[in-house]
């Protein structure tokens, strides 16, 4: 019988009282961590009511938090369409068979994937204003920011995809008559996105954790309202990061448990080709958010 | 170019990305030993540690980086009294090498344990069925594999965190992307030569590195 984990096998009587002892070992070790940190809390003072009072008033959340969470959402939705539209196109232009489209998409897709997003966004923010004499907004400097490194990301993965349908998609595409830009736009494409669905999604979660960058340009997000001016009025700087975290963990695994929705949809579908079938990858919970990691 | 003759905003330049340097590579280090063992809680036969494995996964790979970092510094330090070191610089660099190294952690956790579970069952039902011990089949069966499996993504997590050590600055780190926003302050006239070598030194620093690991990770391949 094949088992679920290729580490080990079922269990028999003497490894599940092991299990169970061990089980016992670390469950009363944990209890001792956490144990341990809430007495550290505690001796600094930071279970007192007036600190965590303020989450229960409905200003606190009508001033600060829910304005603050706006912004993070509409930089985070800006970036999401606006780097896709730059995906789609540097992907496309990375595969053309024009070598002057084909080499500069490639240096900027690769430039942008290798530069900092703070550098970037330091360079927008402090530096394009001398060169347009003008201000930048910083709201742009995120955006544009998280557009260029995520956008570059995504040309990546959909150029994978792109790379992945069989050949024949093309060939037969082309037999019919079709363009080269049709070929791409009709059939390449589409179906290249709908492969690349669950990593463009946990692209997503990259994208809206980034938006706390914003914070260090003092752009009023989330990390800056809810954190460093809600405790600036309160004194509870624990206490209100503590509750921002809470926000972006719920709101990230949402994003996430979606993309192992769609994962699991897409492979539910006969859709998938021959070549992609013939090597099931091990599916991960929480899809292929290891790829690239961004603050 | 004017703005690095002047020897003491090349000294910044250099420092900033020592900095950049030391943070990754102390973090590497951390991270590397307690995502592994992270990954080892994940893929244990017992439910405690596997529990443990995944909160830390979820609580850290969802939270922003720069919050972590912003809470290693007020949290920790100014609030709770967790001081690293006498040095100011040394304390704000531990300070960033610990909040780098548990959501770094995360990352390196999961790429391990799908390294792990890219070596089909059968090898190891073969293993066991040939006799081998447990630790036998993970030393000369399982991790072999799974260690060729995990370089290309191991790479891509070392890359990141290179880049994330740019956010250290936000603590009072003067890191590369803080000293290129002094120079941009300091010298308007020269914004895109000051851009052009901090980015291209990153630039050149990680491309290669990305081809590196690629080309690690294709030579190393397990072909099925």
């Amino acid at each position: 019988m094949s088992t679920s984990t290729v580490l080990y096998d079922h269990p028999g009587p003497r490894a599940r009282v092991r299990n169970r002892v061990l089980s016992v070992v670390f469950g009363v070790g944990l209890v001792a961590l956490l144990w341990w940190i809430y007495h550290k809390f505690d001796q600094a003072g930071q279970w007192e009511g007036w600190l965590w009072k303020p989450f229960t008033k409905p200003t606190t959340w009508t001033q600060f938090i829910l304005p603050a969470l706006g912004q993070t959402l509409l930089a985070a939705t800006t970036g999401m369409v606006l780097s896709l539209a730059f995906g789609i196109v540097f992907a496309v232009g990375r595969l053309s068979d024009h070598w002057w489209l084909r080499m500069p998409a490639g240096v900027v897709v690769e430039f942008f994937r290798a530069v900092p997003l703070l550098i970037m966004i330091f360079f927008i923010f402090y530096g394009v204003p001398f060169l347009i004499q003008g201000p930048v907004s910083a709201f742009w400097a995120v955006v544009i920011g998280l557009t260029l490194y995520n956008g570059s990301v995504l040309a990546e993965a959909f150029r994978a995809g792109i790379r992945s349908l069989p050949g024949g998609q093309s060939e037969a595409a082309y037999a019919v008559g079709m363009r080269k830009n049709q070929v791409m736009r009709l059939i390449l494409v589409p179906q290249a996105a709908r492969a690349m669905l669950p990593v463009i999604v946990s692209q997503l979660v990259v994208l809206l954790k980034d938006t706390a960058l914003g914070y260090i340009v003092a752009f009023p997000e989330l990390l800056q309202r809810g954190v460093n001016d809600l405790a600036a009025n309160y004194g509870n700087i624990v206490a209100s990061a503590i509750v921002v975290a809470a926000i972006f963990i719920a709101l990230n695994s949402l994003i996430t448990m979606l993309a192992g929705w769609l994962d699991r949809r897409t492979r539910q579908r006969a859709f998938r080709t021959p070549k992609q079938t013939a090597a099931p990858g091990p599916t991960t919970p929480g899809g292929a958010a290891v790829a690239e990691p961004q603050g | 170019m004017h703005v690095f003759a002047d020897p003491s905003n090349f000294d910044a330049y250099v420092s900033g990305f020592l900095w950049i340097l030391k943070l990754t590579g102390a973090s590497a280090v951390f991270a590397l030993i307690l995502g592994v063992l992270l990954a080892a809680f994940r893929v244990s036969p017992v439910p405690v540690l596997r529990w443990i494995g995944a909160a830390w996964v979820t609580v850290f790979r969802n939270s922003p980086l720069t919050l972590i970092i912003f809470f290693c510094y007020f949290g920790l330090y100014a609030t709770l009294g967790v001081s690293l070191s006498d040095d100011l610089n040394l304390n704000n660099f531990w300070l960033g090498v610990v909040g780098l190294s548990v959501y770094t952690a995360a990352f390196v956790c999961e790429a391990v344990r799908s390294g792990i579970n890219t070596v089909p069952a059968g090898q190891a039902e073969a293993a066991r069925a040939i006799g081998l011990t447990f630790f036998q089949t993970l030393r000369i069966v399982v991790l072999p594999q799974a260690g060729r499996a995990v370089v290309a993504p191991l790479g891509s997590v070392l890359i990141a965190l290179c880049k994330n050590a740019t956010i250290v600055g936000t603590i009072g780190l003067i890191e590369a992307s803080s000293v290129m926003k002094q120079l941009i302050n300091d010298n308007g006239d020269a914004v895109i030569p000051i851009f052009a070598v901090f980015a291209g030194t990153f630039a050149a620093l990680l491309v290669p590195t990305g081809y590196l690991f690629g080309w690690l990770a294709n030579r190393l391949a397990v072909k099925r």
